[in-house]
């Protein structure tokens, strides 16, 4: 400080020598510590700081007329400012300052500067003129609860979300290289354009980290596609979601779950990128329960419902790969999906029984007389698997078998006194009675996905709703950085 | 105090006034089917009881491609141009 002083003394009628310090407070100390006449600007808002770029204090800066830069060094070095004071008395003729050089040693490191401590940079930039947040800032009072206040907005699902801070946000967009004002999108029911920015900071309220980025994008991207039709999912009655099922490399890069409990809580990842999709129907698209979405019972998954496929468990194709992906490709492939329904077969030891055990059961589906059904969606653990493959069994074979297992003939799925439901008499007649129908209307509209811890026979199915283009198709999309 | 960004799409809904309500129907009446099973049942039935009742009215039958999508805007046009009154129903 005693050489700004002197500076300030030397020079200070012929240019402005400032001294610009981050802590109001230890500004005041180094004034009455120093007796400084300079002018102290406080920069505890570290604006200047920021706008600087100074990483280390202290920094000595020599700017020109216009405030552009000419020069600077950092951390405190003799030779610096022997270098200056010269330069200093060449412009403005003015005498050299009166200084002990003795006292000084000949370098000193500085220290770190305020504004780039993680958090504080991560504020700076977002309040910075070249911001890349659009987003309307919402100030919440030093007396209301933040958490409390985001529920009173209806902004959340039920549960707490994680205040979307500018600072978390821009976190967040650090973990996409997508342009924040670009449009993914239109969101149902209210078609809102749905921009990088919204799907972050929606991301941010999930509780994602920003390596999830491209998941969250990749699904939203799938889920706002025609084929998908979202409006449709949101909107109907029925049971479905989107399932979000991720595959390739992403999956361990961001630490997802496909083992033991796969289609339960406690993975991060798998957890908040479901909530985000979620969270972006409700927030952007407006898709709220009791209002356009109007499902009778809904289901759990509409928290979130996102998994990732075992693909080195089986020597199958993994889902990305049979949809035409490359394995080391990364993709998202979202289902219209219900609830997971769980079953059991643990006595079948080859591939044939335990596909007539499947068969068995997804005829059951939605009704044991709905029939000419279109997606569904099975997770195969990793036992059933071991079972299939000791016959060596494609997924071709194993859907087929399903398929043949559920063959019932018209006579026992036609309406009649006692079940209401099924095929309408004069549909039936025109079919024949004795004719066997399959429960679905290809083996193609089966899909197995690998998935779940090492012990336990069992599987599980997700139901679908309208498939086709009449409602929704599953879509996979490749993800990207 | 605690700064959030928005996560809504923060538009403002426009408000409109609605189509000020004639006293008394005439012209054409659109019954639109929006897909749903038995849809057509409740229509057919509707038209009959309105035919009963408004002699001079004329009627058009429309249906949705789906239920599971919105109406598309070239039949929301159509019967726009086409009729004064729309009656949309569905069944199941």
């Amino acid at each position: 400080m005693p050489l700004i002083e002197a500076a300030h003394h030397a020079f200070g009628d012929r240019m402005d020598v400032w001294a610009i310090g981050q802590d109001a407070e230890g500004n005041q100390r180094l004034v009455e510590q120093h007796k400084l006449t300079l002018p102290m600007l406080d920069d505890s808002a570290l604006h200047t700081s920021f706008a600087y770029d100074i990483d280390t204090v202290p920094t000595v800066i020599l700017a020109n007329e216009h405030g552009e830069e000419l020069e600077r060094f950092v951390g405190f070095g003799k030779p610096d400012w022997q270098e200056l004071y010269r330069r200093l008395i060449d412009v403005t003729r003015a005498p050299a300052p009166v200084v002990d050089w003795g006292d000084y040693p000949e370098s000193r490191p500085g220290c770190g500067s305020k504004s780039v401590e993680p958090d504080i940079y991560a504020r700076l930039a977002a309040e910075a003129s070249d911001s890349p947040i659009r987003a309307r800032r919402i100030e919440v009072g030093e007396s209301d609860d933040v958490f409390e206040f985001m529920f009173e907005q209806g902004l959340t699902d039920g549960l707490p979300v994680v205040p979307p801070t500018p600072e978390r946000v821009l976190r967040v967009l650090e973990g996409t290289k997508r342009d924040p004002q670009e449009v993914l999108g239109v969101v149902p029911p209210n078609l809102a354009p749905l921009t990088v920015e919204k799907a972050a900071i929606n991301a941010v309220m999930a509780g994602c980290r920003p390596e999830y980025m491209p998941v969250v994008i990749a699904a939203l991207e799938a889920i706002l596609t025609d084929e998908f039709n979202m409006h449709g999912v949101l909107a109907t009655t029925h049971f479905p979601t989107p399932v979000i099922i991720v595959n390739g490399p992403i999956r361990d890069r961001i630490g997802m779950n496909y083992r033991m409990n796969v289609l339960g809580q406690g993975n991060r990842a798998n957890a908040t990128i479901g909530r985000a999709v979620q969270l972006v129907v409700r927030n952007v698209g407006g898709g709220r329960p009791g209002e356009v979405d109007r499902a009778a019972l809904g289901q759990p998954g509409k928290y979130t419902f996102c998994f990732a496929e075992f693909e080195e468990r089986s020597n199958w194709e993994p889902l990305h790969v049979e949809r035409g992906f490359k394995k080391e490709e990364s993709t998202v492939t979202v289902f219209a999906g219900g609830a997971p329904t769980g079953f059991v077969d643990q006595l079948a030891r080859d591939a044939r029984t335990l596909a007539n055990s499947y068969g068995k059961v997804l005829a059951a589906v939605s009704h044991p007389k709905h029939y000419n059904a279109g997606e569904i969606v099975v997770v195969v653990s990793p036992e059933h698997v071991d079972t299939i493959a000791k016959d060596g069994w494609s997924k071709a074979q194993f859907r087929a078998q399903i398929q043949e297992a559920t063959k019932r003939p018209v006579r026992e799925l036609v309406q009649d006194s006692e079940l209401a439901e099924g095929i309408p008499p004069a549909a039936a007649e025109k079919l024949g009675l004795d004719t066997l129908v399959p429960k679905f209307r290809s083996d193609e509209m089966i899909t197995l996905v690998v998935a779940g811890g090492e012990a336990g026979k069992f599987a599980a199915y997700l139901q679908g709703w309208v498939s086709g283009p009449m409602g929704s198709s599953m879509v996979t999309r490749k993800i990207e950085d | 105090m605690t700064t959030i960004l928005d996560p809504t799409d923060e538009r403002v809904p426009v408000r409109r006034a609605l189509t000020a309500r004639p006293e008394s129907i005439s012209g054409t009446v659109a019954l639109l089917d929006i897909s749903k099973p038995r849809g057509d049942v409740l229509i057919a039935r509707l038209e009959e009881q309105l035919r009963e009742r408004l002699p001079g009215v004329t009627f058009k039958h429309y249906a949705k491609p789906t239920f599971t999508k919105p109406a598309p805007e070239d039949l929301r046009r159509k019967i726009a141009e086409e009729c004064g009154f729309v009656i949309e129903a569905l069944a199941d």
